[in-house]
């Protein structure tokens, strides 16, 4: 897929996590919107994946430890062919639903379930350790939240990917600065972050996560890194790509009414338009 | 009697055989590898042993993902810090993804002694029970560990495992069979049942012989595995013996009492005793004194049978 392609698929996968979180009446649309970008690359370039057989020898992982904002994963998922996307569009959050409130396994791809912060991390430590032991090629991809950094796991689990060199293994910080009660710098300061995973003897690489083009090279480095972890530091921007979402705390946890809907829709459309 | 060998010993063994056979059986430690004996599979299979350092949170959630990518995972830490402060990663990454992983928990109650209260757990049974899925093993023996070992590593899916750091008799002989989910008969008798659990089993019988020369007729059960328990043999004793005392080296709140209350309260309502670590944090001391003055002896268990009669 061409970069644009890619920005396209983007736009693609915020238009489902809006109206997934609409249809759901509730969920985490800001940093749903904010990984849009990481988690397009991810499974439209970056991962060797196969929707159509899900538990492929040797496939790549992708965790998302910060499993509140799971919809960009599942729509990009929806968009790859997983599952239907209606089904996930129509029955997130709906009971009976395998579309759980947070990433869950009984949906096909979906390699750990999530939501409780920082155990997802943990958990693609050990995966990343299983494959280094069955000289598996297969590569871990961890989504961690700027929040979540807050978790002392996170750095437990940080402190063992570099002890045992998981050179297979990228954490990728979606770094929008915001959590549910504000700015990370008034809720706890979890800054400098690049510093504090090289002190923890990451290789780190740092970048605007809303550039495709950046965020392509960033997975290209990090597969050059022989011995040790790498992480990802993503600027991005809460909400992005809806205006009114954009850079609002309170956007962390409540799903668009039908207006807001309708308007984010606009704004989503209108921008892939842009993108022809 | 015979020997005394602790079950952490036993585990410790028991790993190395299961290492051999499956290839794919993985252990953890947090820096307790000498003490949890899993130093004995470390020097063994180096490869297959993670040491995970002073991080029991995150020691059990990269089992889970160990576990997720086809490992059998045998994690290994004191059972205060496995079931305490690692709960909720177990809860979450272990319980509700239903992970392959045995918590193998050793310095398991009162006995871990000299360590004093901050080690000694009575809650990792009671806890290890909430989590839907989890089952809950507590051999009481050498003998008994190594052949549940076995069988917990046989079948998929999560499991407590708790053994001490005491050196204990070992009762049972290796001919005994010793079936996952089913309470052992040790003696049988008419008057009244004592079930107990690890490492409370020798101190049940030595009751069950102090009460028959008082012409009471005592059957004793092993109940190891709390979680499925065997409520066929639980109940078959509450109405063929008409009491029941419970025996545990662990808090009365939450553990086999209470499991074995539930099953008798549903089917076969009868008097019931537990002995066990009261409402109270433990203290330092050696062992065999700590038993006696929190009240887990033969003798204590003895009382209890009395005051059900």
């Amino acid at each position: 897929m061409s970069i644009r392609e890619l920005e396209k698929t983007a736009a693609d996968v915020r238009i489902g996590i809006i109206k997934a979180l609409h249809n759901a009446g509730s969920g985490h649309p800001g940093g749903s919107l904010s990984a849009a970008d990481l988690v397009t690359a991810l499974y439209f370039h970056e991962m060797n994946i196969n929707p159509k057989d899900p538990a492929m020898k040797g496939r790549d992982k992708c965790v998302f430890s910060k499993g509140h904002a799971g919809p960009a994963q599942l729509s990009a998922m929806g968009i790859a062919g997983y599952f239907d996307m209606e089904d996930f569009t129509t029955n997130l959050r709906k009971i009976g639903s395998k579309f759980q409130g947070h990433p869950n396994m009984k949906i096909p791809g979906i390699e750990m379930s999530t939501g409780s912060l920082g155990q997802g991390f943990s958990a693609a430590v050990g995966m990343a350790i299983a494959n280094k032991l069955d000289q598996d090629p297969g590569r871990v991809y961890a989504v961690l939240g700027d929040g979540e950094l807050q978790e002392g796991l996170i750095w437990e689990a940080a402190m063992s990917a570099s002890h045992y060199g998981l050179d297979n293994l990228v954490a990728i910080v979606d770094h929008n600065g915001l959590q549910i009660d504000g700015r990370n710098d008034d809720v706890m300061t979890v800054m400098p972050i690049g510093s504090k995973f090289e002190s923890f003897g990451w290789n780190v690489i740092e970048i605007d996560g809303h550039d495709m083009e950046q965020i392509l090279d960033a997975f290209a480095k990090a597969r050059q890194c022989s011995g040790k972890p790498t992480v990802i530091v993503a600027e991005t921007v809460k909400g992005k790509g809806v205006s009114f979402m954009e850079g609002q705390a309170g956007w962390h946890g409540k799903a668009p009414n039908d207006e807001q809907t309708e308007q984010a829709l606009d704004e989503l459309e209108a921008a892939k338009s842009a993108l022809q | 009697m015979a020997d005394k060998i602790a079950t952490r010993q036993a585990y410790g063994e028991a790993l190395i055989e299961l290492g051999k056979e499956y290839d794919n059986l993985v252990v953890m430690d947090a820096d307790l590898s000498g003490s949890t004996k899993t130093g004995m599979f470390a020097k063994e299979y180096p490869d297959r042993f993670f040491n995970m350092g002073i991080a029991e949170q995150n020691m059990y959630g990269v089992a889970s993902g160990l576990a997720l990518s086809g490992k059998i995972v045998c994690a290994s830490t004191f059972a205060m810090f496995a079931t305490g402060r690692a709960f909720e990663i177990i809860r979450n990454s272990i319980g509700y993804t239903g992970a392959n992983v045995k918590i193998c928990a050793s310095h398991a109650g009162i006995t871990v002694g000299e360590d004093g209260a901050s080690h000694q757990t009575f809650e990792d049974i009671a806890l290890m029970r909430t989590i839907p899925g989890m089952m809950v093993v507590n051999p009481s023996d050498a003998v008994a560990t190594k052949k549940l070992l076995r069988q917990i590593v046989e079948i998929e899916g999560p499991c407590y495992f708790r053994v001490g750091r005491a050196a204990v008799p070992v009762f049972y002989n290796e001919e005994d069979v010793i079936t996952l989910g089913k309470g052992n008969l040790i003696r049988d008798g008419k008057d009244v049942t004592i079930i107990a659990t690890g490492i409370m089993v020798n101190e049940a019988y030595e009751a069950a012989k102090t009460l028959a020369e008082e012409g009471i007729d005592v059957r004793v059960i092993d109940i190891h595995t709390i979680k499925p328990i065997d409520e066929e043999i639980v109940i078959k004793a509450a109405q063929e013996t008409g009491a029941i005392v419970t025996a545990e080296e662990h808090g009365i709140i939450g553990g086999l009492g209470d499991a074995v209350a539930q099953v008798v309260v549903k089917n076969s309502p009868c008097k019931m005793a537990m002995v066990g670590q009261q409402d109270t944090f433990g203290e330092s001391g050696k062992p065999d004194q700590l038993l006696v003055k929190y009240k887990m002896t033969a003798a204590d268990i003895a009382e209890a049978v009395r005051s059900v009669l």
